[in-house]
């Protein structure tokens, strides 16, 4: 932890970056995000097992962006939304810099460049667990019926709060789909059908794009799992177009690209 | 169930499918009268929402058709509109809805009786499957 506030303190003094992004205590003991301007306040970061927001998410808040150039303590996953940005022409290279931390917490690895994040993510586990896969699998056992009960009472639950789209990184879009009423397109009302449609388009919208941090389903003030349909289309995306987001700073993003022989045999 | 009429919605490409209904009709070939056709400008416009906006509105089943492959009116439409389908077939399988309400297709201007054909038999298949009265009746508060 020393490593880090230390490492904040002479970028802020040096003016390198303007802003720290990093976690701070928050109540209760749980970390929260923290936005370091000066280097007298540097003290206040941490880095333990509480910090797992993406906090890659603030990169696209315009009130974020116009504090000037930042640092981002970054874990695994927000290394990846960051390169998944860059693919999307959301983040310049070299107008960031990152602070990787490893799990253990004693060490950072500063990332000037999108060729660096590459490479250091590169030498990381970004491989679904073996629990993760095992989550997924048991969907595949149950029938249609099954699966059908199982959303519908989950989404029943939705509140339309939008909490989901507010903690996603890759949800940057300034007008939403949801904020469009002529026409209509998602009910502004929870009722079952709305919900569905939000959590339908939600999960389209994010195929191909979502890097799997999860952040979703911790924001989600009901608790619904909704990292696995996410989870479930990235799974998809890999077997169908072997398009893996958030890998390198420039791809042919999987849905808004083809190959002339994309696999599907439902198609007459 | 044999009384039952089932309802189609066909979105269909302005270029190749809604070309070969047109050919099915001006061939004088009889066909299900249980689809209603939408018509696009391309399969890379018929959007996933505009589906299930078909279904809560009451559709039992969904034509899904274009230009074949390489033979896109704007070069590469129904390239992407057949990767956005890959995916949306599983979140359906996924989510529990059954993928089978939904038939996709290349009919392309020349298959007057391909088109005829397919309406036929997406039809009795849909009759078979019965009304989709397991999402029809999400619709509730009465808000579409």
């Amino acid at each position: 932890m020393d490593a880090l506030q230390n490492k904040a303190a002479e970028l802020l003094v040096a003016k390198t970056v303007q802003v720290v992004i990093g976690y701070g205590r928050g109540s209760g003991g749980a970390a929260r995000a923290v936005f370091i301007r000066e280097a007298s306040k540097a003290h206040s970061l941490i880095f333990d097992g509480t910090c797992r927001q993406n906090l890659a998410v603030y990169l696209m808040k315009p009130e974020v962006r116009q504090l000037g150039k930042a640092a981002l303590v970054a874990t695994p996953h927000a290394l990846r939304t960051i390169l998944q940005l860059a693919a999307e022409n959301q983040v310049a290279d070299g107008g960031l810099l990152v602070l990787a931390v490893p799990a253990s917490g004693d060490e950072i690895v500063p990332l000037a460049t999108f060729a660096a994040i590459e490479a250091h993510g590169a030498a990381l586990d970004n491989d679904m667990s073996a629990a993760e896969k095992a989550e997924l699998q048991k969907f595949s056992a149950m029938g249609l019926e099954q699966r059908r009960q199982f959303w519908e009472e989950q989404f029943s639950r939705c509140l339309k709060c939008y909490a989901c789209r507010a903690a996603c990184p890759l949800c940057y879009c300034t007008r939403c789909t949801v904020e469009c009423n002529q026409p209509q397109w998602i009910p502004v009302p929870a009722h079952d059908l709305g919900n569905l449609e939000w959590n339908v388009m939600r999960a389209m919208h994010l195929a191909g794009r979502c890097v799997d941090c999860g952040d979703c389903s911790r924001a989600c003030p009901v608790g619904i799992p909704l990292h696995l349909l996410n989870r479930k289309l990235a799974g998809d995306v890999f077997a169908a177009f072997h398009f893996r987001s958030g890998m390198a700073a420039k791809v042919d993003n999987a849905m808004s690209t083809f190959k002339p022989n994309d696999p599907e045999d439902f198609i007459r | 169930m044999s009384d039952f009429n089932p309802k189609i919605v066909a979105f269909v490409c302005n270029w190749c499918t809604y070309a070969g209904a047109d050919l099915t009709g001006t061939s004088r070939m009889k066909y299900s009268p249980q689809v209603s056709i939408i018509r696009f400008p391309c399969t890379g416009r018929i959007d996933f929402m505009l589906l299930l906006k078909a279904f809560a509105n009451g559709a039992d089943g969904i034509i899904v058709s274009g230009c074949h492959p390489n033979d896109c009116h704007y070069s590469s439409g129904n390239f992407h509109a057949r990767r956005r389908w890959i995916i949306f077939r599983g979140l359906l399988d996924f989510l529990g809805i059954d993928v089978h309400r939904v038939q996709f297709s290349w009919v392309s201007a020349a298959e007057g009786a391909k088109w005829a054909q397919l309406v036929n038999e997406t039809a009795e298949h849909i009759r078979g499957l019965g009304p989709f009265t397991g999402y029809q009746r999400l619709r509730g508060l009465g808000v579409g």
